[in-house]
C-alpha cells in the first residue's frame, strides 16, 4: 500500500505562542518548532499498516525551509522518504489555499492512503482532510480512534459526542486520526542515523503548477484583522484545608449562585 | 433582509443542541435566520422557531444521512447558490467544521472556525493559543462561513413561526464514498453534554484510579454538571477519551469549571481557560491550576470533595 502521511511543523504547544506583529501570521521564527503531536500518531499508524501489508510510507510537508528538522524527525520514526513543498510565496496561506497546494502534490504521489492527525495544535481547524477529499474526489474517514485495513477496504471507528460511528470506504482515501489510536514509537538511534540519508524531494509552486497569486497573502480567503493578548486570569482566593474546606468551597459556590 | 443559514446541530436523544440556539441568536444580528436541518425537521421546528428561525430547510433520506458529511456539504452548497445568504453559521463540532471545510472548497470561499462572537459586518472573534490570544478575523473571499464555539453567547428566544421547505439534494457518487455503517450511542446517563454544559466537574491524575472517578461523577450530578477529565487521567485509563478537556480533547467554556486533582498543565488550560469561574482542589500548593482559580483549595480531594458533596446535599 502506498501511504502518504501529512506532517505539519508547529510551534511547541507547551510554550508561549503568539502571532507576528508585522503580518498577523503564526510566529514561527522565534518559536521552538516541533512536529504537530497528532501527526506522530498518523506516522505510527502508517508504519503499522506498512508492517502488516507491505508498501511504502512518504512524509508530505508544506512549510518553510526550517520544516526540514521536523521532516528528519518524522523520517527517524521509520517512513521511507519525504516530499517538502517549500516556496516563499506560501507564507500567509489560508486553509483553502493550503489544501489546493497539498492536493496538487498528492496528485503526483498516487497514494492509496493519505494519513494525517485530526487537528494541528496551532490552528486546531480540523478541516484539511475533508478539503483534500473534496479536491481529490476520494473518501474521507475522519477522527479515527481505530482503523482496520482489509485489502482495499478501510473501516474506521470515529468518536462522536454521543458515542462513536463506524465508517467504511475503499481506497484511495484520506484518514485522520486522534491520539487514542496508537502509541507512537520513539525513534531509535539507528532510525535517527538512517533518516539523515533518506531522500527528501523539495517541490516549488511552479513545479506543482500552482500560481503564486493563488496562495499566500495574495490568494488568502480570510485574514486576521487584529490580535491582542488576552488579559491573564488572576488568582483569587486560595485556602488550605484545615478540616472544613469542603464546606467553605460550597459556601463559595453558593455565594456565586451555583448551589 | 438577507437570509443567514444556520446549519442545525441536534441529537436524537436531546433534540436541538444549545449551540444551535446560540447560532440563531447570532444570526438574528446578521440577517433573517433560516435553519438547515438534516433528518426530521418536524421534531425540531418548535424549538427552532422559538429562537427566531424564520424558515427551515430540511434535507433527509438515506443518501443524505448515511454517508459521512459530503452529502450534507453538497446540500448546503446548493442552498447557498440558490438563496445567496448573507452568511452561513455552523457549530464548532467535528461535523460542523467538516461541512464548512467542504463548502469552502466547493465555493472557493473563506472560512473561520471557533468564533465566540460575530459582529454585524461578519468580523469573527476567536480565542487562540490555549486561551492566551484574542483574534479578530474576516472572510475576504465570498460570504462569511463561520463555525461557532458552544457556550459563546446566551441564547435569547424570539418567537417566529417557520415554514418548512423540503430540499431535494442531488447527491453525487463522490459524496457517497464514505458510508456510515453503524452509529453507537454510549451510555452517559442524564448528564449534559461536555462542550455545552454550564457546569463542568473534571478529574485529573490526582483522582488516582477509575473507580475513584465516581466521586467526581457524584459532585457533577449534585451540580447538574458534565464530567470532564484531564489528559493524564484519560491516558491512565481512569476515564474515556471523549470526556477529555484540553489540547487534544474538548474545549469548554462553562459558567463554572471545577478542577479536582488537576495540576493545570498548559495543554489542559488550553481547553478550559475561558471558563467564567474556575474552582480547583489540589494537594500541591504550587500546582499551576491555582494561578487561574477564582477559588482554590489546597487539600486532599478525598477529604474535601466528600465533605463538599454532603454540604451541597444539605443545602438542596
Amino acid at each position: 500500500m502506498n501511504i502518504v502521511v501529512l506532517v505539519k511543523q508547529v510551534p511547541d504547544s507547551g510554550a508561549e505562542r503568539t502571532l507576528s506583529a508585522g503580518d498577523n501570521t503564526v510566529e514561527r521564527s522565534s518559536a521552538n518548532n516541533v512536529i504537530n503531536e497528532m501527526d506522530e500518531y498518523a506516522i505510527e499508524e502508517a508504519l503499522k499498516i506498512k508492517e502488516a501489508h507491505g508498501g511504502e510510507v512518504t512524509v508530505l510537508t508544506m512549510g518553510p525551509e526550517r520544516a526540514t528538522e521536523s521532516i528528519r524527525k518524522a523520517l527517524s520514526m521509520g517512513p521511507d522518504k519525504a516530499v517538502h513543498i517549500t516556496d516563499e510565496a506560501l507564507h500567509g496561506s489560508c486553509a483553502v489555499a493550503t489544501s489546493k497546494v497539498l492536493a496538487a502534490a498528492l496528485g503526483t504521489l498516487n497514494a492509496d492512503l493519505i494519513l494525517c492527525g485530526a487537528e494541528s495544535t496551532d490552528g486546531r481547524v480540523q478541516v484539511m482532510p475533508h478539503m483534500l477529499a473534496e479536491r481529490l474526489g476520494v473518501a474521507a474517514l475522519t477522527g479515527a480512534r481505530k482503523l482496520t485495513v482489509d485489502g482495499s477496504q478501510l473501516t474506521a471507528e470515529r468518536q462522536t459526542d454521543e458515542g462513536y460511528e463506524v465508517v467504511t470506504a475503499a481506497t484511495p482515501a484520506v484518514v485522520s486520526v486522534w491520539d487514542t489510536i496508537n502509541e507512537p514509537r520513539y525513534p531509535s538511534f539507528k532510525g535517527i542515523m538512517a533518516a539523515k540519508k533518506k531522500p527528501v524531494q523539495t517541490l516549488t509552486l511552479a513545479e506543482l503548477g500552482v500560481a503564486a497569486d493563488e496562495v499566500g497573502f495574495a490568494g488568502a480567503t480570510s485574514a486576521v484583522v487584529e490580535f491582542a493578548k488576552r488579559p491573564p486570569r488572576s488568582a483569587g482566593t486560595k485556602i488550605t484545608d484545615e478540616g472544613a474546606a469542603g464546606e467553605q468551597l460550597v459556601a463559595y459556590l453558593a455565594a456565586e449562585k451555583f448551589v | 433582509m438577507a437570509e443567514v443559514l444556520v446549519v442545525v446541530e441536534a441529537s436524537q436523544a436531546s433534540g436541538v443542541k444549545k449551540v444551535t440556539l446560540e447560532m440563531l441568536t447570532i444570526a438574528r444580528t446578521l440577517g433573517s435566520p433560516s435553519a438547515v436541518v438534516f433528518g426530521d425537521a418536524a421534531a425540531l421546528a418548535g424549538k427552532l422557531g422559538e429562537y427566531g428561525a424564520e424558515k427551515i430547510y430540511a434535507a433527509s433520506g438515506d443518501d443524505v444521512e448515511n454517508y459521512l458529511v459530503a452529502p450534507k456539504a453538497t446540500a448546503v452548497a446548493e442552498l447557498i447558490r440558490s438563496v445567496q445568504p448573507a452568511a452561513v453559521l455552523l457549530g464548532s463540532t467535528q461535523e460542523g467544521k467538516e461541512i464548512a471545510g467542504r463548502l469552502a472548497v466547493k465555493l472557493d470561499n473563506g472560512l473561520l472556525v471557533d468564533a465566540v462572537e460575530v459582529a454585524a459586518d461578519g468580523t469573527a472573534t476567536q480565542v487562540v493559543f490555549a486561551g492566551s490570544t484574542i483574534v479578530k478575523s474576516k472572510v475576504t473571499k465570498g460570504l462569511p462561513i463561520i463555525t461557532i464555539r458552544p457556550n459563546s453567547v446566551t441564547p435569547a428566544p424570539q418567537p417566529a413561526t417557520p415554514a418548512v421547505e423540503q430540499l431535494t439534494v442531488a447527491v453525487t457518487e463522490a459524496d457517497k464514498l464514505t458510508k456510515v455503517v453503524e452509529r453507537v450511542a454510549e451510555q452517559k446517563g442524564s448528564r449534559p453534554e461536555l462542550s455545552e454544559a454550564s457546569i463542568v466537574v473534571s478529574g485529573g491524575r490526582g483522582v488516582g484510579n477509575a473507580d475513584n472517578f465516581k466521586l467526581v461523577e457524584e459532585t457533577a450530578d449534585l451540580l447538574g454538571a458534565a464530567v470532564g477529565a484531564s489528559r493524564a487521567a484519560v491516558d491512565s485509563g481512569y476515564y474515556p477519551h471523549q470526556f477529555q478537556v484540553g489540547q487534544t480533547g474538548k474545549t469548554v467554556s462553562p459558567q463554572l469549571y471545577l478542577a479536582l486533582g488537576i495540576s493545570g498543565a498548559i495543554q489542559h488550560r488550553a481547553g478550559m481557560q475561558t471558563s467564567k469561574t474556575i474552582v480547583a482542589v489540589n494537594k500541591d500548593p504550587e500546582a499551576p491550576i491555582f494561578e487561574l482559580a477564582d477559588f482554590g483549595v489546597v487539600g486532599d480531594l478525598f477529604k474535601v470533595v466528600p465533605q463538599a458533596n454532603d454540604e451541597i446535599r444539605k443545602r438542596k
